[in-house]
């Protein structure tokens, strides 16, 4: 592995995971993209197969490029409750929570999961970096923050199958982990976290170690479940399930609003559909209360839409009208078939009014036959759940196997 | 919080320098039930007279009273309430090695070996620098605009400053401005004058208070500023010195119905459900009030009494962004008699003395200061209001001098060592244009910008609490969530210095304030 520690360090800008090695065995097809500074998998096989794995069996998606930060301190709880709109309070030592974070204008800057450690520590995980973030948070906090994206190993482990993998592999009362419980376990060479979580809309897990275990659970995971077709997947396979999941991302849902400049590209809570994290009367003057308190009240310019898009050509990118030939609305942000669901599934934004639960609007889809440009028009029907949300997805315990 | 005490107000102002207090003085006017908060001994802010020595009294910070603002004169009465002027108006002499020195008065120059094409010009660009303050005067007395959501009095603004600008001025003058607005007082007076010992002194006008030397961009604008922002930009001295001035606005507070308490230190403004609930004082008594206007530095409020956590992040990032470094020292000395300066007679003495003999002098002693020296050949304005005023002592006088260029943070610290050199310079300095004075002097003080950050909680020694630079006045002032006094949290406001028009004894801040508070701005 490339680390800082070697001499040549400076001569490729590329970081390699601690479970780089394990998952190169994996590659048939060389198809890797740069995920922050580390080298990522695309495809390792073949996409359906690999996307399959998440639905019918188990996957394993290196999570370790995420950015990963630790608070830690007697304000720590405040802290975390102004930097972000949920209400902190609620979540206890052992939960993991999903949330958003804003700027003043209550725009989103990132979206991530943080997990209570203790009482008085966090492990707050993004897509994005925010030591700048944290930087200016920390302000008349008494923490401590720091990165440990490259100290923090990490695993997504995914699929029905998985809860079955971990108790095979001897984690006491795993099955017992509601949906989004952290919990630590004994393992060679110290403990390691596992929690309850996700980014695929499935039954699954996150496992979070030290570098020089990864290798050790790589293999341990393996043993467990040796017959149960797990699979390393690339991230072409995650971004089908998480669309399929209806779950956004940074950088194509939404522009981060600490990199956007140009006024009205960036979007808040409300305009992503994630009004729920949004507490504006928990007493804290967390970072964008003013502004979105403001837009609950006047409302808001957007609405995040989920849609059941006709045929099966994917809206990728495609501009949404209120009727056939009509008027532009908005656009489709994320699309995908989805295998599992069996629907062709868009997610996107439309301006306020459009776009409520029920409501048919129209995409302008392109897609390429054989190098030749073909446009068709799609009727959507905006839905309200995502396509795919199996109980078992919260399901405690998960079948057994 | 717990334990309110019974002391509930409608406004708390939290400091009672002259901001706080004329905002104090309208509010109660307006009927509100307002106390004003001040940590010393006696009001004033950096607008008080203290004790030099036995029998001595000096202006402690701000000496000369150019910038008072005439509406708040006006309105609150102040000469009812004993603002009184020893001198009106003084000229400024521009000291000379050979004493041959040159006299400024608005329009006229005279001796120092100038010209008559730029004695002529002269009059010619003070014409039309007070043409430009008329025109754009009316700013200091109107709230900055709110660009994004322009209300009516916005509107009526931004058309009486596009109709003066464009008919007023006219389209040439109009045109001149915006080419100087953004320029160096060195480039502007190097294209009007050929006379350096004029422009020196002149550019001395633009860097005062600043952390600017004449070739540092954009200090045009402090030298308009300077005229725009008060008296027409003349210089008067306040009988009993700046400290009277304050006395005069308490005064007029006190009348209107407002409460002023001396020696209450407020510890913290305090915060409840994301709204401002009232404040604590150091010795722990509690007073209650859904309004607190805070005439203290910016910095103070935001980081020390209310706190970060109550504000949101971004907000905080830019309050700890604002530029404010001081460069000006203080230099008191009390005199058994008055020393004779070459060349000036004690008439003279009565002025406002300056000593920046060419702008290369000047940017040259600015240079130490950015590497965290004092200058060895410092810049000064010097006051001895004694010769108008026995008041400040009762025999023997007074001297009163803003020394540059002094740095916050000086190499190896403000030791008394450090401190002790400094005030050696100074003097020496002196010396040179009136050889006499180490035979009179009796005590002598330096007040460096850090201890005026302690002595008047000026962070960073600025003394307009917030550098007045075009990036940070009007509607970015001090930053631009709370350039209408209203900060984002509710119930708080600011009234001193930091906030538009800035700092110098004005009134302006706490008179635009108050208006804010009572139209009931967030």
């Amino acid at each position: 592995m490339l680390s800082e520690k070697d001499p040549n360090h400076w001569r490729s800008a590329v970081k390699y995971s601690p479970f780089y090695n394990k998952i190169k065995e994996h590659d048939y097809v060389n198809e890797w993209h740069r995920w922050q500074e580390y080298t990522t998998a695309t495809v390792l096989e073949d996409t359906t197969i690999e996307y399959f794995a998440i639905r019918n069996s188990a996957s394993i998606f290196d999570i370790t490029p995420m950015s990963k930060y630790r608070i830690k301190g007697p304000d720590a709880l405040e802290f975390m409750n102004r930097l972000l709109p949920r209400d902190m309070t609620k979540i206890r030592v052992g939960r993991v929570a999903y949330t958003v974070w804003c700027d003043d204008e209550g725009m989103v800057i990132d979206d991530g999961t943080v997990f209570r450690i203790a009482e008085d520590e966090y492990l707050l995980c993004a897509q994005e970096r925010q030591m700048e973030i944290l930087r200016r948070n920390a302000v008349g906090f008494d923490i401590s923050y720091s990165e440990v994206t490259d100290e923090i190993a990490a695993i997504s482990f995914q699929g029905p199958v998985t809860c079955k993998i971990l108790k095979n592999m001897g984690f006491k009362d795993v099955e017992t982990m509601k949906m989004f419980d952290v919990r630590f376990f004994d393992f060679p060479g110290g403990e390691i976290m596992i929690s309850r979580s996700g980014y695929t809309g499935d039954l699954g897990y996150e496992i979070w170690t030290k570098n020089d275990q990864a290798e050790p659970l790589w293999d341990a995971i393996y043993e467990g479940g040796k017959d149960y077709a797990i699979r390393p997947i690339g991230g072409d396979a995650l971004e089908i399930a998480r669309v399929e999941a209806g779950l956004i991302a940074a950088h194509v849902d939404f522009s981060p609003a600490n990199e956007t400049v140009r006024a009205g590209h960036a979007k808040s809570p409300y305009e992503l559909g994630l009004g729920w994290l949004v507490k504006l009367d928990k007493g804290v003057a967390f970072n964008g209360r003013r502004a979105l308190k403001k837009e609950k009240e006047n409302g808001s310019r957007y609405r995040f839409v989920k849609l059941d898009v006709e045929g099966n050509k994917p809206a990728h990118n495609a501009y949404l009208f209120d009727k056939e030939n009509g008027k532009n609305i908005g656009h489709v942000s994320s699309a995908a078939w989805a295998p599992s669901a069996k629907t062709n599934v868009g997610l996107g934004f439309v301006d306020m009014p459009y776009g409520e639960v029920g409501d048919e609007i129209w995409a302008e889809i392109y897609y390429q036959k054989e190098l030749k440009w073909i446009k068709r028009w799609a009727k959507c029907t905006v839905v309200k759940d995502p396509a795919w949300s199996p109980p078992r997805k919260t399901l405690t315990p998960p079948e057994d196997f | 919080m717990t334990n309110t005490s019974n002391k509930s107000y409608d406004v708390i102002i939290v400091g009672g320098g002259h901001n706080g207090l004329v905002c104090a003085a309208y509010l109660a006017k307006a009927g509100k039930k307002v106390v004003v908060l001040e940590a010393q001994k006696q009001v004033g802010g950096a607008a008080v007279t203290s004790e030099l020595s036995y029998g001595k009294k000096v202006s402690s910070c701000a000496h000369f009273l150019n910038q008072l603002n005439t509406i708040v004169s006006k309105d609150l009465n102040l000469t009812s309430h004993g603002l009184k002027l020893s001198a009106s108006n003084i000229s400024t002499i521009a000291l000379h090695a050979d004493g041959d020195h040159m006299h400024l008065t608005k329009n006229s120059v005279k001796g120092g070996g100038i010209s008559e094409s730029d004695a002529a010009n002269y009059k010619k660009f003070m014409d039309l620098m007070h043409e430009y303050a008329g025109t754009l005067g009316f700013l200091i007395d109107l709230p900055p605009m709110d660009i994004f959501n322009l209300d009516w009095d916005d509107k009526v603004a931004a058309m009486k400053l596009g109709w003066k600008m464009r008919f007023g001025l006219g389209a040439e003058k109009m045109s001149e401005f915006l080419r100087m607005v953004g320029m160096n007082i060195r480039d502007v007076l190097d294209d009007e004058f050929d006379n350096e010992h004029l422009k020196g002194a002149l550019s001395f006008d633009a860097v005062l208070g600043t952390h600017t030397g004449p070739y540092s961009p954009g200090n045009f604008l402090n030298f308009l500023y300077r005229i725009a922002s008060g008296n027409n930009g003349a210089v008067d001295i306040p009988e009993g010195g700046m400290g009277a001035v304050t006395e005069a606005m308490s005064k007029a507070a006190i009348a209107n119905g407002a409460e002023v308490r001396v020696g209450a230190r407020v510890k913290s403004i305090n915060v409840d459900n994301c709204a401002v609930i009232g404040v604590t004082l150091e010795d722990g008594e509690q007073l209650s009030a859904g309004i607190v206007a805070s005439n203290a530095n910016m910095k103070t409020t935001v980081y020390d009494m209310v706190g970060p956590r109550h504000f949101e992040a971004d907000f905080v990032k830019r309050i700890g962004d604002i530029r404010m470094r001081g460069a000006a020292a203080k230099l008191h000395i009390a005199l058994k008699e008055l020393p004779e300066f070459t060349g000036l007679s004690k008439q003279d003495l009565k002025n406002r003395l300056v000593i920046a003999p060419t702008q290369n002098q000047v940017e040259r002693a600015f240079n130490h200061v950015k590497y965290g020296e004092v200058s060895t050949s410092p810049m000064m304005e010097i006051s001895i209001p004694s010769v108008v005023d026995s008041s400040l002592a009762e025999n023997g006088h007074v001297l009163s001098a803003t020394v540059q260029y002094a740095p916050y943070e000086l190499k190896g610290g403000w030791t008394d060592q450090a401190k002790a050199d400094f005030l050696e310079v100074c003097i020496n300095r002196i010396a040179e244009f009136a050889p006499n004075i180490r035979d009179h002097i009796e005590h002598a003080e330096i007040i460096t910008p850090k201890d005026l950050e302690d002595r008047f909680g000026l962070v960073g020694g600025n003394w307009h609490h917030g550098e007045l630079t075009l990036d940070q006045m009007l509607m970015l002032r001090p930053v631009p969530e709370a350039s209408r006094y209203a900060l984002p949290l509710d119930g708080m406001y600011i009234c001193g210095a930091g906030a538009h028009p800035g700092g110098g004894v004005m009134g302006a801040a706490g008179r635009n304030a108050a208006q804010a508070i009572l139209k009931g701005d967030a």
